[in-house]
């Protein structure tokens, strides 16, 4: 063999053997677009989302004894073992910014699917930038009902939506009523006035008639203001039995304190959001106290979901605080990508929206207490999706609604404002 | 119900004192300088936030902290004028307009890298807990920093008129040729403004951490507001920023009480659009 033949060869060789090598030891990995408010006034919020986020992609891309999607073996098995990788974009709060993230994301950085983004608003942009791209949008963190009433092919909702929410609340007064024989006629709504609160505004309206309250205020505020005692005034004149409070984290803080320096004590406060941030109750401490806030998500559910336990565990361990509804919420939007991609053995956008509409992901392998997940072939939302009602007492959350879910006794009414 | 009226009165007043605070930094900068300085909301940030550090690692209340927020932030407005504003000031027109809007950018994602976002708020100072006078709730860190905002306004007030030097700062806004002529040193007035008016939005900041959450994005708002109650009075006007502030105050919780909360801003904002359009230079401005 000459010296000019060898060498062809061996580097024919060389190449062959880097193919394979880089086939075999380096599974693919698989992009996914994230969108959240990483910065502006709801950094907090979006800090949160994300490191649900990056604890669910952990655990998908690692070993976990744990009961769900994907968590016993490395990555996608299906796919070789292929890693996900998320990418965040920053919508910095902002329905403009997120629509251009979600078209950065798919356009530039390649995402096979995008999840994210907190305030319905931005969801909504940025779902319909996805829905012009043909990339699925699996959103597990907002809740505005119109998110899937546009029938939009590509976009899919485990989380629960604001109609079921606002039904909840109703209902939870009913159940209060029959239980301590306390006569609740009076409701008023205060809620903030983008994409989220002003739905909730409505589907308020429209519970209350059903179940007959008399709405004796109804008030849309805009966010991050810097003084809200006209608000709590018309609240205070108004006299409602029971405020319901829809409002992101600023606006949840900056109420709670003028509720208490004007003196509004209802018989109760039915809340939602910005109540359930870490923060909220880390900066309000004791004031927090006999909120009831919606969720979907709470730490006492363990008692009969050990995977809840399990998987605190792990989120504390990497973040040193327990996980919240937020980041609950948006840690499971990963798992429905990954689990649909692993059945498509795809990531082609059209036998990946095949296999998420034929997604039926059983209840003990989520977090949320629902009996699984499994989209509307229409409207792609959960079926089974439901809410609870969590109280803060002594500055911790607690399930109290459904009463057979609670773990802890509701405390109504609301006893006033200590001094 | 005109109890609830007089309640919403007196919380106009209340948060129309500290806004008048704020927007009298500004409009002396504006006045001496020309240039709007979009950074005066984040040096509202930065006062909350050394006022909030010094509570948290050394236990001082926000009230004696005042002092110590007054000389950071005039010491710190000293600086970005030294260090970066005089040195715009040669340069282009546009420069000079976006150099404080990076400055803000800067000092804001200099607070989240350094603070995170997290929200705070000082949970038990000297002074909280609300006075309940013939049925109107007074909360009582309100009520000293609005004794502070005015104590403070009429002190910068008093200090342009009797001093020689705030006849100098006066003289400069009038006129900076003139002043010039007339032996003024403008460049030294320039880096006194600066600091100065960053300084009283520091004690604006102290008084305001004593009851408002602290985050790096709070001075957004009150910036925004702290400009269109400068345009208001009247740019560089420090009685029409005082008045201003008053008026938007009111306006901003009497017209979201009468009307509909969700448009209080709106109506400010009218009022705003109503005297430009009647005087363009402002209530006081000239």
């Amino acid at each position: 063999m000459g010296t000019r033949k060898f060498f062809v060869f061996s580097l024919f060789f060389l190449g062959l053997f880097i193919f394979i090598a880089s086939g075999f030891a380096q599974p693919k990995v698989i992009k996914i677009g994230a969108i959240y408010p990483l910065s502006g006034n709801l950094a907090t919020t979006g800090l949160d989302c994300k490191r649900g986020v990056e604890m669910a992609v952990e655990i998908i891309n690692g070993k976990y004894d744990l009961s769900l999607p994907l968590a016993k073996t490395e990555g996608l098995p299906n796919l070789g073992g292929a890693k996900i990788e998320v990418i965040f974009g920053d919508s910095k709060g902002d329905p403009r910014n997120g629509m251009a993230e979600a078209e950065r994301l798919v356009t530039q950085e390649k995402v096979v699917a995008v999840i994210g983004a907190y305030q319905s608003a931005v969801t909504k942009t940025a779902s319909q930038a996805t829905e012009r791209l043909k990339i699925p949008f699996v959103n597990s963190d907002s809740t505005s009902p119109t998110l899937t009433e546009r029938g939009f092919k590509y976009f899919f909702r485990p989380e629960c939506t604001d109609t079921i929410f606002a039904k909840n609340q109703f209902e939870f007064l009913q159940d209060i009523k029959k239980k301590t024989g306390m006569k609740l006629e009076s409701v008023a709504l205060l809620y903030e006035n983008t994409e989220w609160g002003a739905n909730v505004g409505k589907e308020e309206q429209k519970y209350a008639k059903e179940f007959k309250y008399k709405v004796v205020e109804d008030i849309p505020y805009s966010q991050n203001a810097t003084d809200v005692s006209s608000e709590v005034g018309k609240l205070i004149k108004a006299k409602p039995d029971v405020l319901l409070h829809a409002s992101y984290i600023t606006d949840a803080i900056l109420y709670t304190k003028t509720f208490k320096e004007l003196g509004f004590s209802p018989k109760g406060f039915a809340t939602m959001a910005g109540y359930l941030e870490p923060d909220y109750l880390k900066t309000v401490k004791s004031d927090g106290n006999y909120m009831v806030v919606r969720s979907t998500f709470a730490l006492d559910l363990a008692k009969r979901k050990p995977l809840v336990a399990q998987v605190n565990d792990l989120f504390k361990k990497k973040y040193g605080m327990d996980m919240s509804g937020n980041a609950a919420r948006s840690f499971t939007a990963p798992f429905v990508v990954a689990e649909a991609i692993n059945r498509a053995k795809s990531t082609d956008p059209e036998p990946l929206t095949k296999a998420l509409t034929e997604t039926n992901i059983p209840g003990d392998q989520i977090v949320n207490p629902w009996k699984g997940i499994k989209f509307d072939s229409k409207t792609h939302q959960n079926i089974y999706a439901t809410g609870i009602l969590v109280q803060i007492q002594n500055e911790q959350y607690f399930t109290v609604w459904p009463f057979d879910m609670a773990s802890k006794d509701v405390i109504w009414p609301f006893a006033g404002w200590k001094k | 119900m005109p109890e609830q009226l007089l309640q919403q009165i007196v919380n106009g007043l209340l948060i129309g004192f500290i806004y008048s605070l704020i927007a009298i930094g500004l409009t002396l900068i504006w006045g001496v300088m020309n240039i709007v300085n979009f950074a005066h909301g984040d040096f509202l940030m930065v006062g909350m936030f050394i006022s909030f550090w010094l509570y948290t690692l050394y236990g001082l209340d926000p009230l004696f902290s005042i002092p110590i927020c007054t000389v950071a932030l005039f010491v710190l407005g000293l600086l970005i004028y030294r260090w970066i504003v005089s040195k715009v000031m040669k340069g282009p027109m546009l420069a000079q307009l976006v150099v404080t809007f990076g400055v803000s950018i800067f000092l804001a994602n200099l607070a989240v890298y350094l603070w995170t976002p997290d929200f705070r708020l000082i949970d038990k100072p000297l002074l909280s807990g609300t006075w309940n006078i013939a049925g109107i709730n007074l909360s009582v860190p309100k009520f000293v920093a609005t004794i502070g905002s005015v104590i403070a306004s009429l002190f910068v007030f008093l200090f342009m008129k009797k001093t020689k030097t705030g006849k100098a700062i006066l003289a400069t806004e009038m006129d900076r040729e003139a002043a010039l002529l007339m032996g003024i040193n403008t460049e030294r007035i320039n880096s006194l403004s600066f600091g100065l008016g960053a300084a009283l939005v520091g004690i604006a900041g102290a008084f305001l951490s004593t009851y408002y959450y602290i985050y790096p994005q709070v001075g957004g708002t009150f910036g925004l507001i702290a400009f269109s109650i400068v345009a208001l009075g009247g740019f560089g006007s420090i009685e029409g920023a005082f008045i201003a502030g008053i008026i938007v105050g009111l306006a901003q919780t009497l017209g979201g009480f009468i009307f509909d909360p969700a448009y209080k801003y709106a109506i400010v904002f009218m009022i705003y659009l109503i005297v430009v359009w009647i005087r363009p230079q402002g209530l006081l401005g000239w």
